[in-house]
């Protein structure tokens, strides 16, 4: 449905050299799929989907809709935005301060080349505006609207025009929490009522897990990872991106080889030497950093029998926070300091010993950057 | 404030000290009464002297209706109306045509040299209009205009190809003086519209002319509206351009007849204050209309995202052309005008540029100037006036607006409408209306400096409540609660924490004050005495004479001047912080 070829676009700027806003931004997006750019501030979604749009122009690369090519810098092609029927909704909404809510919704369709009557524009557009719950507030001025309204009213004037494909620049991020949480359910309902392909821009990692059947992780303009919400959480690729979404440990240890037993690589690390689940390439003797999510350190106060016996260790309760629904504990294992997150019924108090296991498949063995890139 | 008084005042605590008044109450009192006093009492006396006969030795002055009957009856105030709406609606529409022209060239679109151009289209704001005009006249006269010589000895014809003493010329050169003001005001709009509102019109598949007609045209409706009307209000209130080019050949508008009944024999004070009234009245209007244009803008405004400018449209090659209208602008408004005074400074009588005349430069008229009996007193009052007057209305202002914005006093937006009462009188009629009053309560201070200080002080008392406003708007109240919880006085918490605090807004504000008080001459043309002159009088007076090429070396001097004082006051700015504004 979209592919995105290695995608460069820049700016140009007063004095120094042109900023490198996206570069060799490459992804495909199947139709009807909803596509999440994930990544701090700064790190080049909006430039990412505004070339998409058309709004930026890009310096290189390729973008094909449903077999249409909209730009390619090769054959020179620039399809204008006005002729690439995409909805987009704007960071700020963009509603039209001196139209109604009717006007702003049927705008797209009164500038449309070929003409619809009075009649089929107002059927299309009350279609809208009911299914984004607007349809009592019409004959209203846009600027009468509550930020939630306007935020659908935004969506509404994008959906409007059946576009091939909807573009979401950070939706939600000027609402308030509660809110926010309602329009998420909102927003993955339309985009499956609808099938609609979607591209979602967010720098919220819970947004883009909760929406998305695919995430592209960014940084500096670049894409460091492409995956399904799982697979981003769990088997993160870069030390970026486990860092960027939830919470995790980070273990830096050095791979000693293949584990005979279970075919796992093992790796000595202030905590012990574990076996880990990895997609990296990996040699013995490099340095590797170890990721493990809080939620996956597994506590008890009596070693098991139970179970795997893989990763298992033990240590002492440094500190604990009660936090309701769970227990934070910080646990010192030699000199190394470990984050679990327990069910609240373990109460070992501060001091102790308590027994650790930690799963090896939640063991992610990360290579160092300089020697990643060595290796590849 | 009220539940802890009964406490201190009970009997059993009478060791306690008395609560003293507080001295915040005198000086907020103080100051309400001096604005209320400035900006209200000149006014009630330009009303009543509109009623009265004019007073002679045996004759005393009584209750008429005279004034305005002789206003309005005779057949020539239809014709002064029409002189003077046509005057100003046309200054108006050509400043904005300009203004708007360069204002979406430098904001939106890839012109070479954008930032040089922002700053060559501000210079003018610091020329004397009557400089501006003055040297438009050398360029443009039918008799010694430049122009007209150069077309005639080049075509070899004596036809006359400009004439600036005409509705077209006043326009013309008034236009040309508005224009800074046009552009200024439109860059603020352009950079004040959400750039995406455009872009989200083209992702639904508007083309560029529907985007341009049903989006920005009527986005930037508003702001086209309210600078009209501030550009129609300024120039109905222009007394340079008609006083020089108008009245030399009758064409008559309300500014140049307020001053002609008064420099009459016998001056007609009366009838100078009912055209003043008429006057005031338009220029109520245009103001009213502008403030409900720009109230009801403001709904407009929407939560914007990032502060980066929209991306400028690449004009190709017609880049170039773009260019070549920026230094066409520059060329009629700075260059041109500049040129045209140096050489003219130049020679010892006046003359059109030639190779004879290039033989006789000398710099004669500026040792004259220099000698000039009062050019010294001239600059010495210029000097004292405009840094007097821009460090009072600053001090003055900064309280006012805190009381306004700050505090919760009954009536506080009253005295806000009352600072900014100044804003509807034109120079000349404030110029009437505080000569009118200090003659009639006396006190000794008609025909000294202090008349100009106030004149000054009150003329630009709503420039200080608009950048005060500004500045403490953005204030974080908290700054002064935690200053007051340290155990600050009010007095203490105002001098130590709220006046530094609105440092670059009061610098900003004192730095323009102090260029439109050197500028001023409509005001200052009904108020002066000898030995009270200002600069732009000196060079009004000159103009009287006949004295062009002491003029011009005078005008370029002060030009000078002016320029050096600018670059200072931004560099000083940049060193400390000062906002652009
Ligand atoms: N119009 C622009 N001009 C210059 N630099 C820009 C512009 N827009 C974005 N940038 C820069 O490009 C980079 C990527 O910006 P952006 O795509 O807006 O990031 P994100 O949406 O991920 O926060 C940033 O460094 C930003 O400063
Ligand atoms: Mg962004």
């Amino acid at each position: 449905m979209l592919t995105v070829r290695a995608l460069n676009t820049e700016y140009p700027s007063q004095r120094g050299p042109a900023v490198k806003a996206a570069q060799d931004v490459t992804f495909e997006v199947p139709a009807g799929k909803f596509f999440t750019l994930l990544g701090p501030s700064g790190c080049g979604k909006t430039t990412t989907l505004r070339s998409i749009a058309g709004l930026e122009r890009p310096v290189s690369g390729e973008i094909v809709v449903n077999g249409r090519v909209i730009f390619s810098s090769e054959r020179k092609i620039f399809v204008p935005p006005n002729q690439r029927n995409f909805g987009m909704v704007f960071q700020s909404y963009a509603i039209w301060p001196h139209m109604t809510v009717f006007a702003n919704a049927a705008f797209p369709l009164e500038v449309r080349k070929t003409k619809l009557s009075k009649s089929a524009i107002r059927e299309k557009v009350m279609r809208v505006l009911h299914a984004v719950a607007l349809d009592q507030y019409a004959d209203r001025e846009a600027t009468k609207l509550s930020g939630g309204q306007q935020q659908r009213l935004a969506l509404a004037r994008a959906l409007v025009m059946e576009p091939e494909l909807l573009l979401l620049d950070e939706p939600l991020s000027n609402l308030d929490a509660k809110l926010r949480d309602r329009m998420r359910f909102e927003l993955k309902r339309i985009q499956r009522e609808l099938g609609l392909t979607t591209i979602y821009v967010t720098h919220d990692q819970g947004e883009a897990l909760a929406l998305s059947h695919e995430i592209a992780v960014m940084n500096e303009g670049r894409i460091v990872q492409v995956g399904p919400p799982r697979t981003i959480y769990e088997h993160p690729r870069t030390k970026f991106v486990a860092d960027f979404i939830g919470t995790t440990n980070f273990i830096d240890g050095v791979a000693l080889g293949i584990d005979s037993a279970t075919g796992r690589w093992n790796v000595r690390t202030p905590a012990g030497d574990l076996l880990v689940h990895t997609d990296s390439e990996l040699k013995p003797d490099m340095r590797v950093t170890v990721s493990i999510r809080p939620e996956d350190v597994e506590l008890s106060d009596e070693a098991t029998t139970s179970g795997s016996s893989l990763n298992l260790t033990s240590g002492l309760v440094d500190q604990k926070v009660f936090l309701g629904d769970f227990v934070d504990f910080q646990v010192k294992i030699g000199d190394f300091m470990l984050l679990s997150r327990a069910h609240p019924s373990l109460r070992t108090p501060i001091g102790e010993q308590i027994h650790v296991r930690l799963n090896p498949d939640k063991c992610v063995a990360i290579p160092e950057e300089s020697s990643a890139r060595a290796a590849a | 404030m009220e539940a802890i008084r009964p406490v201190t005042e009970a009997p059993d605590m009478k060791d306690q000290p008395a609560v003293k008044a507080d001295p915040k109450w005198f000086i907020m009192g103080g100051v309400v009464s001096i604005v209320a006093w400035l900006a209200l009492i000149p006014l009630g006396f330009l009303i009543w002297q509109s009623f009265k006969t004019p007073q002679t030795a045996r004759v005393p002055s009584v209750w008429t209706l005279k004034n305005y009957i002789e206003a309005y009856s005779s057949s020539e105030t239809l014709v002064l109306f029409s002189n003077s709406v046509q005057f100003a609606a046309g200054t108006a529409v050509l400043a904005l045509v300009i203004g708007t022209g360069l204002a979406w060239m430098s904001e939106r679109t890839n012109t070479p040299f954008k930032p040089l151009f922002y700053a060559l289209s501000i210079i003018p704001l610091i020329i004397p209009g009557i400089l501006f005009v003055v040297s438009w006249i050398m360029l443009a006269s039918p008799k010694i205009g430049i122009i007209n010589l150069v077309l005639q000895s080049l075509f070899g014809t004596d036809t006359v190809y400009v004439d600036i003493y005409s509705m077209a010329g006043m326009i013309w050169v008034d236009g040309l003086h508005y224009a800074p003001i046009a552009f200024l005001l439109m860059t603020a709009a352009f950079r004040a519209m959400d750039p995406s509102l455009e872009e989200s019109a083209m992702m639904s598949g508007a083309s560029m002319f529907q985007i341009f007609r049903n989006i920005t045209l009527k986005l930037a409706w508003p702001a086209v509206a309210a600078s009209f009307l501030i550009l129609f209000v300024r120039s109905i209130e222009s007394f340079e351009v008609p006083a020089l080019l108008g009245l030399p050949v009758g064409i008559q508008v309300f500014t140049s007849s307020i001053y002609d009944a008064i420099h009459s024999y016998p001056s007609n004070i009366g009838l100078a204050a009912a055209y003043a009234i008429t006057l005031l009245v338009i220029t109520m209007g245009g103001i009213y209309m502008q403030s409900r244009i720009t109230g009801q803008a403001g709904k407009y405004s929407t939560v914007t995202g990032k502060g980066f400018r929209p991306r400028t449209i690449d004009l190709g090659r017609w880049k170039y052309l773009t260019a070549g209208i920026f230094i066409f602008y520059a060329v009629l408004v700075v260059i041109l005008p500049f040129i045209v005074l140096l050489w003219s400074s130049l020679q010892k009588y006046y003359s059109v540029p030639s190779m004879a005349a290039l033989k006789n430069v000398s710099l004669t008229a500026y040792k004259t100037v220099i000698d000039y009996p009062s050019v010294g007193t001239a600059v010495w009052n210029s000097f004292i006036l405009s840094i007097g007057s821009a460090t009072t209305v600053m001090l003055l202002t900064a309280i006012v607006c805190w009381i306004v914005l700050r505090t919760k006093i009954p009536g506080r937006w009253l005295l806000d409408n009352v600072a900014s009462v100044p804003l509807v009188l034109p120079g000349l009629v404030m110029g009437l209306a505080i000569m009118v009053c200090y003659l009639n309560i006396g006190g000794g201070i008609y025909g000294t400096i202090w008349i100009m200080f106030i004149a000054y002080v009150t003329r630009f008392m709503p420039y200080g409540m608009r950048y005060n406003t500004t500045s403490m708007v953005q204030l974080h109240k908290e700054l002064e609660e935690s200053a007051a919880m340290s155990g600050a006085s009010w007095f203490t918490v105002f001098r130590r924490v709220v006046l530094p605090l609105l440092k670059p807004g009061l610098l900003a504000g004192w730095i323009y004050i102090v260029i439109v008080s050197v500028r001023e001459l409509s005001s200052s043309i009904l108020l002066y005495s000898p030995g009270t002159e200002v600069v732009s009088i000196v060079i009004w007076e000159m103009w009287q004479n006949g004295q062009y090429v002491e003029l011009s070396a005078f005008g370029v001097m002060l030009i000078a001047t002016l320029f050096v004082f600018v670059m200072l006051a931004q560099w000083i700015g940049k060193r400390f912080g000062v906002k652009e504004t």
